[in-house]
């Protein structure tokens, strides 16, 4: 196979990604030309506000976009060495819960209120593992509910019955009942207090610890990031804007703009400040292409170039930076 | 045995529920103008005799006074007897339930067996052929009322094709068409709840949970969907069925079935006070058992009813 070598470096692959939604009124363009690696066991974050295209991102890699609307029109997504876009629905079927299983956001919307906590984690086992018998699967769900600090004696209880933290608790171990290779985790902790959070962020890397797996943890909270993750890729209009370990995010005087925004906007405990500093103004409506760079009309430095012409990828020891601030020293040196 | 305490407890609300029924009931019944005693003496009968009658009958003591009389009989289960006909009301109801229980409940499956699958089928569907045929229906059925489209009905397969008798309680064939008519709305209503109620559920979150767990749509449909989209309906039908008695009123009279309709409408038109009390209670209990077995049946489908509370 041609893609033996590739195999064994990148899980996950995403090349030049386009995914737009078309709806009534007008086509939203979600993720343009997005470029993603991610490594077999490697915990990246994906950064970015509200409407970034995140959470498109996870989705397309499952390939379960609202069906009609949602539309992946360019791009590639490989896993594995093999090619997502354009498998038939039967193979993403044994890939989806299996290979590659997702956190959504909400945990107190994404049980099934009639089923009890029980079936809804045997589901996976009795969908994927069909050789097993009837008794391992229950045993190896009262193994996992045990794992994720659930009392095996409450899986005949529904979801109504829980805490919202012990159903984030359930919703992982469904996640990670059948040893995913990746695991794709949209805003596990978001509607959590931050105690639960905690708990929540180090079950995940305890779990992750012991099943190896690789996840992209999709979050606004940076500080979430800085606790849990090898590398962070900030997403801003459907773009990769910047990409690096964690300490290049972080520390790095080279940064993008955006990137200081979201940092800056993190108060800062140890000075006197009483205001907040958020990023001036709105994500530029995804419903229209930008010509320029997609931050221009937010950024403190913006330049001329900045809104004709769409900035070059600037590397630095794997730092990536999508900014034409960086061009400029380029040229300098 | 939660359910059972909860059961005798909502037997137990019927009681007041019938006591304010009826007294609204009786006094209506008396307030309405005209004689009863000179309506079945007839215009001939002289001013003693109607007063004579009045008196035999109770009809000239006060209100309250034969209310709490009549209500001491009812406990007795002594209904009294037709002022009309001369029948005695329960063996006469006894008599004539079945056949409105039996074209009610036909009905009803008729309304629910083809309902729901179709609204399940028109939501999976949407913007389909069948989705579109589906909503014409619907709104066909919604526009035509009862008696219109029964006679309707009864012109085109009994008197045009003889497919079917016209009425009676003959034969078997007799008890196809009535139901088809007396469920007509309560088809159109559990065609549009289900496809709403499934087209609400597959938006769920959970459904795209279950997806992401590697469910096949069928799987989806089928073991996480229906079931939630049923809690409303059942609720719906519970609602329905307490309408497909008073509906049974103008089913029975289009199709000649003696029925307790029918027996209604005759006593509401000759003020026959027993029959029309009587009547009503009987249907008061029915109506409230079948919400309770529906609430049962709710808290079955949806886990998180608790009747304890």
């Amino acid at each position: 196979m041609p893609n033996e070598t590739h195999k064994d470096d990148n899980l996950l692959e995403i090349k030049d990604l386009h995914v737009q939604y078309n709806t009534d009124d007008a086509v939203v363009y979600a993720v343009n030309g997005l470029n993603l690696s991610l490594k077999k066991g490697e915990k990246l974050g994906l950064v970015g506000e509200t409407g970034a295209g995140k959470t498109t991102l996870a989705l397309s890699i499952l390939q379960l976009l609202p069906k009609k609307v949602g539309q992946i029109a360019s791009g590639s997504i490989m896993y594995d060495g093999e090619e997502l876009l354009g498998k038939p629905d039967s193979y993403m079927l044994g890939l989806r819960g299996r290979r590659i299983s997702m956190i959504f956001q909400d945990p107190m919307t994404s049980l099934n209120p009639t089923k009890t906590v029980g079936e809804q984690v045997y589901e996976v086992l009795h969908l994927h593992f069909p050789n097993l018998s009837k008794e391992q699967k229950q045993e190896k769900v009262d193994r996992m509910l045990q794992l994720v600090g659930i009392p095996a004696s409450r899986k005949g209880e529904y979801p109504h019955q829980f805490s919202g933290g012990m159903k984030q608790r359930i919703v992982i171990a469904m996640a990670l009942i059948a040893e995913p290779e990746l695991l794709l985790a949209d805003e596990p902790t978001t509607a959590l207090d931050v105690t639960i959070q905690a708990q929540i962020l180090e079950l995940m890397r305890r779990l992750k610890d012991e099943f190896n797996s690789a996840v992209v943890l999709i979050t606004h909270d940076l500080g979430v990031v800085a606790e849990f993750c090898d590398n962070v890729s900030v997403i801003y209009a459907g773009r990769v804007v910047e990409h690096g370990t964690v300490e290049q995010i972080f520390a790095s005087e080279e940064k993008h703009p955006y990137t200081a925004g979201l940092i800056n906007c993190i108060p800062d405990l140890t000075r006197d400040e009483k205001r907040l500093k958020p990023i001036p103004g709105h994500m530029a409506d995804p419903r229209h292409i930008t010509t320029g760079c997609c931050f221009a009309d937010r950024c403190p430095h913006c330049m001329e170039k900045c809104r004709t012409t769409p900035p070059a990828m600037h590397e630095k020891d794997g730092h990536l930076i999508l900014c034409h601030l960086y061009d400029t020293t380029k040229e300098a040196e | 045995m939660s359910w059972l305490k909860y059961a005798l407890k909502r037997l137990l609300m019927l009681i007041p529920v019938i006591l304010s029924v009826t007294f609204i009931l009786f006094v209506i019944l008396s307030l309405a103008p005209g004689d009863v005693a000179r309506l079945v003496l007839g215009q001939d009968a002289t001013p003693e005799q109607v007063a004579q009658l009045n008196h035999e009958m109770g009809l000239d003591k006060p209100l309250l006074v034969r209310y709490v009389n009549y209500m001491i009989d009812a406990l007795k289960l002594d209904f009294g007897t037709s002022w009309i006909s001369g029948f005695e009301v329960l063996p006469e109801f006894a008599h004539r339930l079945p056949y409105t229980l039996l074209v009610s409940v036909l009905a009803l499956l008729f309304a629910t067996g083809i309902g729901i699958p179709l609204g399940i089928a028109s939501a999976i569907k949407q913007y389909s052929l069948l989705d579109y045929g589906c909503t014409f229906v619907v709104m066909l059925l919604f526009s035509m009322p009862a008696f219109w489209l029964g006679t309707m009905c009864q012109i085109l397969f009994c008197l045009t094709l003889h497919w079917l008798p016209v009425s009676g309680i003959r034969t078997w064939k007799c008890f196809i068409l009535p139901p088809m008519i007396l469920g007509a709305n309560t088809l159109a209503s559990m065609i549009r709840m289900s496809r709403t109620s499934m087209l609400d559920v597959i938006k769920m979150d959970y459904i795209r949970t279950a997806r992401a767990k590697g469910a096949s749509n069928h799987d989806v449909i089928l073991h996480h969907a229906i079931r939630n989209s049923l809690i409303p309906v059942v609720t719906q039908i519970g609602i329905s069925f307490a309408g497909t008695i008073g509906g049974a009123v103008v089913t029975e009279n289009i199709f000649a079935i003696p029925g307790i309709g029918s027996m209604l409408i005759n006593a509401v038109k000759g003020r026959d006070v027993p029959v029309v009390m009587g009547t009503v209670i009987f249907i008061t209990i029915i109506v409230g058992v079948i919400n309770l077995v529906v609430d049962l049946i709710c808290a079955i489908v949806d886990p998180r009813i608790d009747l304890a509370s």
